[in-house]
């Protein structure tokens, strides 16, 4: 079994139109050379659900993005991304904006084939007055009112991970996976890009077993891509790349994503785009950041 | 046993009086967003309340709270439990947690905004963070907030453009709820402290901070608050606070959190 595949090879099997869950957290451990492989595509019309950093942004300023199911989309030390605020700014982008947990739930709901699942978060916000597709039902077992959240089913999960095997076991070294493995849970096909290719004995100490969060029949497609992640961190390979991620910000206000996306993405393979990051070694030299 | 300090500054003052917001709380994990509220959290831990739990911002429960701010190469956190993301609804959506976040807009309900502003829904004219976990921390557990700069900008006139949070609005109550249900505490600002306990639930001044007028805080809210009989004045902090202060924050970001970084107690 080997599941290996370069990152032209999944992004031939993404689809316009396609709902596309996002892993990572803001500017933690995103798949980003898969966000630029697309960005390199001819892809659009994509339906993305995401706990946002600069793949939302990214995404959004190229114009691929369709409809957005956010909770928020934040760069943490630069607060507020500039591209998806100049999205939203813009009145064009339709969105979905539910509270974090209803987020997890709804991939929950998806991964379990459950319909919805019953929460009270999001009663008495606009998050139920500006999402009329979701409903606010009665209880079978009490008088309160619920939110149904919806499953959120994904056609696709693209997730960056620490090591993985050929066959798709995937390992998350880093102190958190987020909600990766509900990503995964929820998608009909996973594609993986992993800092590392290990041989599956490497999971065979139990402690490194337990750092295995979905099981391989989830994982359709592992691309090798060391560094991958940036310019967001994957802990405890590499910290964000601040100065970086600041050119970027900047770029929203001087040039514009164009320049941004000529300068660094646009037709460049990611052994190029690394190298005009400062390469590989480079990158695994970011220090990880402090909270 | 505690000496009531003579010369802090106005941001000390309001990280003590956020702190005495975890006394009675008990066993509950404190989350505070922003450097004053995390100072504060952290100052109550080490205080008044032991039973708090704090996390790392990342992926860990600590036994103490870390400093804020850059740390020493050969420092060592104390790891309590690993707590990701998504092991944090677990805990919360039980009720056991008490936040203090800074919201952009609070409204006359109590109502909480960090999402967008201005325009309209499907264009604002400022786009924010989006509501995050707002929603579900303002029904699940106790809340209370700090802002910076008090004026109507923030205590807006009408409702919040994004009601992020659940507060005391009439026409909002889901069914079968009651306001009992809603543990919304206090909000610090530079001004003072108020909360929201005031006839039908209106924001009330709890208490003044030293030299500030009732006049002042009626002219920069952006909606009526109630004034009660008697008002206090925000307890000083003491020497043995500023102390733990200075540890939790050696590197002084408490200084650089309200403009021109004001004494507590106006000239």
């Amino acid at each position: 079994m080997n599941k290996q595949m370069s990152l032209q090879e999944i992004v031939g099997q993404l689809r316009d139109g396609m709902t596309i869950g996002i892993g990572g957290w803001g500017p933690r451990r995103k798949p980003m050379a898969l966000i630029r492989a697309i960005l390199n595509s001819d892809l659009k019309d994509l339906t993305i659900v995401a706990y946002g950093g600069a793949d939302v942004g990214m995404l959004c300023a190229a114009g691929k993005v369709r409809k957005l199911v956010f909770a928020f989309v934040s760069l943490d030390f630069i607060p507020l991304e500039p591209y998806f605020r100049a999205a939203r700014q813009s009145g064009n982008l339709e969105v979905m904006e539910i509270d974090e947990g209803m987020m997890l739930l709804g991939l929950r709901a998806a991964a379990w084939g459950c319909p919805f699942i019953p929460t009270k978060v999001g009663l008495g916000t606009d998050v139920i007055k500006f999402n009329p597709d979701i409903k606010v039902i009665d209880s079978p077992y009490d008088d309160k009112e619920w939110v149904a959240m919806p499953a959120l089913k994904l056609d696709v999960a693209l997730v960056h991970v620490n090591r993985a095997d050929v066959r798709g076991v995937c390992q998350i070294t880093a102190p958190d996976h987020h909600m990766d493995d509900w990503f995964v849970r929820a998608a009909d096909k996973t594609f993986v890009t992993s800092e590392e290719i290990v041989e599956a004995e490497a999971f065979a100490d139990p402690a490194q077993a337990r750092l295995v969060f979905w099981e391989r029949n989830y994982t359709t497609g592992v691309a090798l891509v060391p560094g991958g992640a940036h310019p967001s961190s994957c802990s405890p390979d590499y910290g964000f790349d601040i100065p970086h991620f600041q050119e970027y910000n900047a770029s929203a206000k001087e040039g514009g994503f164009a320049a941004y996306f000529d300068k660094y993405i646009k037709g460049s393979s990611e052994d190029e785009y690394q190298a005009k990051v400062g390469g590989l070694d480079a990158i695994r030299k970011l220090p990880q950041p402090v909270y | 046993m505690s000496t009531p300090a003579s010369d802090y500054s106005l941001a000390e003052l309001m990280i003590c009086a956020n702190a005495a917001a975890y006394e009675r709380d008990g066993e509950v994990l404190v989350t505070g967003i922003g450097v004053l509220q995390r100072i504060a959290a952290s100052l109550a831990m080490l205080t008044t309340n032991p039973g708090i739990m704090m996390t790392d911002s990342e992926a860990w429960i600590l036994s103490t709270p870390n400093p804020v701010g850059k740390r020493p190469d050969d420092f060592v956190q104390m790891n309590e439990n690993w707590m990701g993301f998504s092991r944090i609804f677990d805990n919360v959506w039980s009720g056991r947690r008490h936040l203090t976040g800074g919201p952009t807009q609070i409204d006359r309900f109590g109502q909480a905004n960090i999402s967008a502003m201005g325009g309209d829904y499907q264009k604002p004219k400022v786009q924010m963070l989006g509501v995050r976990g707002f929603p579900g921390n303002s029904i699940c557990h106790a809340n209370s907030y700090m802002v910076p700069a008090h004026g109507p900008r923030v205590f807006i006139e009408g409702e919040c453009d994004v009601v992020c949070t659940i507060g005391f609005n009439p026409d909002r109550l889901p069914k079968g709820y009651s306001f009992d249900e809603i543990d919304l505490r206090c909000v610090y600002t530079n001004l003072g402290v108020f909360d929201f306990n005031g006839p039908n639930h209106q924001m009330q001044i709890v208490s003044l901070h030293p030299g500030v007028t009732v006049d002042e805080v009626v002219a920069n809210t952006g909606f009526e608050v109630h004034v009660p009989d008697t008002i206090a004045t925000t307890a000083a902090p003491t020497e043995e606070q500023l102390a733990v202060i200075r540890q939790i924050d050696p590197h002084n970001l408490r200084s650089k959190q309200l403009k021109d970084n004001p004494a507590g107690v106006r000239a």
